[in-house]
């Protein structure tokens, strides 16, 4: 009897220390909430009065390659699926955002869902092989897919003019006279429109983490843990690899929308083969595990072109050659990516700075 | 209970699992045999990985061969691996939740139920603690976690003390004997320990190159003069 009830208070007990872990937990969480939100406030409000029109949109690109890094990451990061063809994807949105905004008059935030919904569609079919093929043969598969987007797109002198959806113009490509895609009516200027898409990146941004802290995630986990152990636990693998795909196409189709209006005429130049795999190589260095490696990789992709080329006047081929390097840094010596390296390295900095100072110090004293 | 009737698996030209009839009766059974015996192979036919060639599974009067395999988690089969798979990235609740949300149990009791499968096996760690930072005792300790979570009818243990010294293997085995009695499963547990065997398991069965070769009481079958030849070989073997 009195073992009974002694069990019962331990239990009571550890579940009590339990909750109170899990509580703790929650207010870490609503801290870094309200830091994230300072830090969206600042980026939202203050960056533009600081910077150049110029800067501005760059930070706008990075905001999109951002998102297009994000889905990245929750392909390999979270499941496991490498895809090489994300920044095709990314032109697709661009395509279709574009094609939509000069056949149709929807309302900007519903034209980027629409584009985000029928990209989502198409990557979940180019997702498709996922179910059968892994590693080399599905990087290869996405790879292929990105070549082939490329020449369709040079084929058909994307995005073309003409109005309708599949109109062309009469000189047979886009002319000076073609007017921009559009922006939404409360955000046409530059400034505006660069708040849009950042807010709109903080939503994807979101989205992902819901996916990511809720069931999806966890079966996602599990799937890129083992198959087979995933199955044994009733996951339904065909379901969440597609929803992954469709989830990452979605959110790359909504970049891509937003990229078509931010650059107004979008060119078919703007997407080569190999930016597919420069974003794959940004998201390993910046961090495929965190949203914060996603806003790493968007800057390497879009920021650090801008101030070699357009800044410093060197050419950005070069950055081919640091992002290897960076990758190979990273796949060696820190798999999480710089996102999680960086903080690491400077609290070791900051312990070895103390210790230093503080010998010396001991020195000092023992002298006098 | 779980009957097996007839059961054969074939893979090209071997026979891993050769005409096999077995009944586990409920509470822990014992599952023994030499390595390449048959017994994960037999796990795996249970999960739905491997089809067999004849033979019915009936467990608790279901067919459980006509499920489809991630199905079989809903109807309440769990199992564990030799090669330990709790995800690293994710933390002890979420390892749990994860097996929670596919099997079929209601989500207002997903917080409890959790936690109090957490609490069960007795794990140190806080749920909120990554198992990628955890060590191997506790490790194994969340896959019997994840194993008990909502309501489960047939959890199958593959090697679970496999890497753990012996008194770890000892808290592990208390453990395990109890969840016939907590949650009202039948566990079967395949181990080379047997000591572990011995503690945990009422009944045992033997599989010796993919034939049955001795099943009862565990103290009865571990005397069996066949059970001895198949681990430690006849003379003329040595």
């Amino acid at each position: 009897m009195t073992g009974d009830k002694v069990s019962v208070e331990g239990a009571r007990s550890g579940r009590a220390e339990m909750a109170r872990a899990v509580q703790n937990v929650d207010r870490g969480f609503a801290v870094r909430g309200a830091i994230i939100a300072g830090l969206l406030a600042f980026v939202v409000l203050a960056v533009p009065t600081l910077v150049g029109a110029d800067w501005l949109t760059t930070f706008a690109s990075v905001s999109i390659y951002a998102i297009v890094a994000a889905s990245f990451g929750i392909l390999y990061g979270r499941v496991g699926m490498i895809s090489l063809g994300q920044v095709a994807l990314l032109s697709v949105g661009c395509w279709i955002g574009t094609r939509l905004a000069y056949a149709t008059s929807l309302p900007f935030p519903v034209l980027l869902l629409v584009t985000g919904v029928i990209t989502g569609v198409i990557g979940t079919l180019v997702g498709l092989p996922s179910l059968r093929l892994s590693g080399l043969y599905l990087a290869l598969i996405t790879l292929m897919f990105a070549g082939a987007t490329t020449v369709v797109l040079s084929v058909t002198d994307f995005p073309d003019g003409g109005h309708g959806f599949t109109g062309r113009s009469a000189t047979g490509a886009l002319t000076t006279s073609t007017p921009p895609v559009r922006r939404p009516s409360m955000a046409v200027g530059d400034t505006a429109f660069y708040r849009y898409i950042v807010i709109v990146t903080a939503v994807m941004f979101l989205l992902a983490l819901l996916h990511v802290s809720g069931k999806p995630g966890r079966a996602w986990a599990a799937i890129r843990e083992s198959e087979p152990a995933a199955l044994a636990a009733g996951v339904n693998i065909t379901l969440y690899k597609m929803w992954a795909f469709a989830l990452a196409s979605f959110m790359t189709g909504v970049a891509g929308c937003l990229l078509a209006a931010q650059v107004g005429v979008p060119r078919a130049i703007t997407f080569q083969t190999q930016d597919s795999l420069t974003l794959a190589a940004t998201s390993l260095i910046g961090g495929i595990y965190s949203i914060w490696g996603a806003v790493l990789a968007g800057i390497f992709n879009q920021l650090l072109p801008f101030i070699f080329q357009a800044q410093w006047g060197v050419n950005s081929n070069f950055l081919l050659i640091i992002f290897g390097v960076g990758l190979l840094q990273v796949l060696l010596t820190a798999p999480g990516g710089l996102i999680e390296q960086f903080p690491r390295d400077m609290a070791n900095l900051a312990r070895l700075l103390f210790r230093s100072v503080r010998r010396l110090a001991g020195g000092r004293q023992s002298a006098s | 209970m779980i009957e097996v009737r007839d059961l054969t698996v074939r893979f090209a030209g071997v026979t891993p699992i050769d005409d096999v009839s077995i009944v586990f009766p409920g509470g822990t059974c014992g599952l023994i045999g030499p390595n390449g015996a048959g017994k994960t192979t037999f796990f795996n036919v249970l999960s739905g990985f491997v089809k067999p060639a004849a033979g019915s599974i009936t467990a608790f009067g279901e067919d459980i061969l006509r499920m489809a395999d991630f199905r079989r988690a809903r109807w309440g089969l769990r199992r564990t691996f030799q090669t330990e798979m709790a995800i690293e990235k994710l933390s002890v609740y979420d390892n749990v939740a994860m097996i929670h949300e596919h099997s079929g149990a209601k989500r207002a009791t997903r917080r409890a139920d959790v936690l109090s499968a957490i609490e069960f096996v007795g794990l140190e760690a806080g749920p909120k603690a990554r198992v990628g930072e955890l060590g191997a005792r506790e490790r194994r300790l969340v896959e019997v976690a994840r194993a008990v979570v909502g309501s489960p009818r047939v959890v199958l243990l593959d090697e679970p003390a496999a890497g753990l010294p012996d008194e770890e293997t000892g808290r592990l085995g208390e453990v395990i004997h109890r969840i016939p009695g907590q949650f009202g499963a039948l566990v079967i547990l395949v181990d080379h320990d047997m000591s572990l065997v011995s503690a945990c398991c009422e009944t045992t069965a033997v599989l010796d190159f993919g034939k049955l070769i001795a099943s009862g009481p565990t103290a009865e079958v571990l005397r069996n003069e066949h059970v001895m030849r198949a681990y430690l070989g006849t003379e003329e073997d040595l």
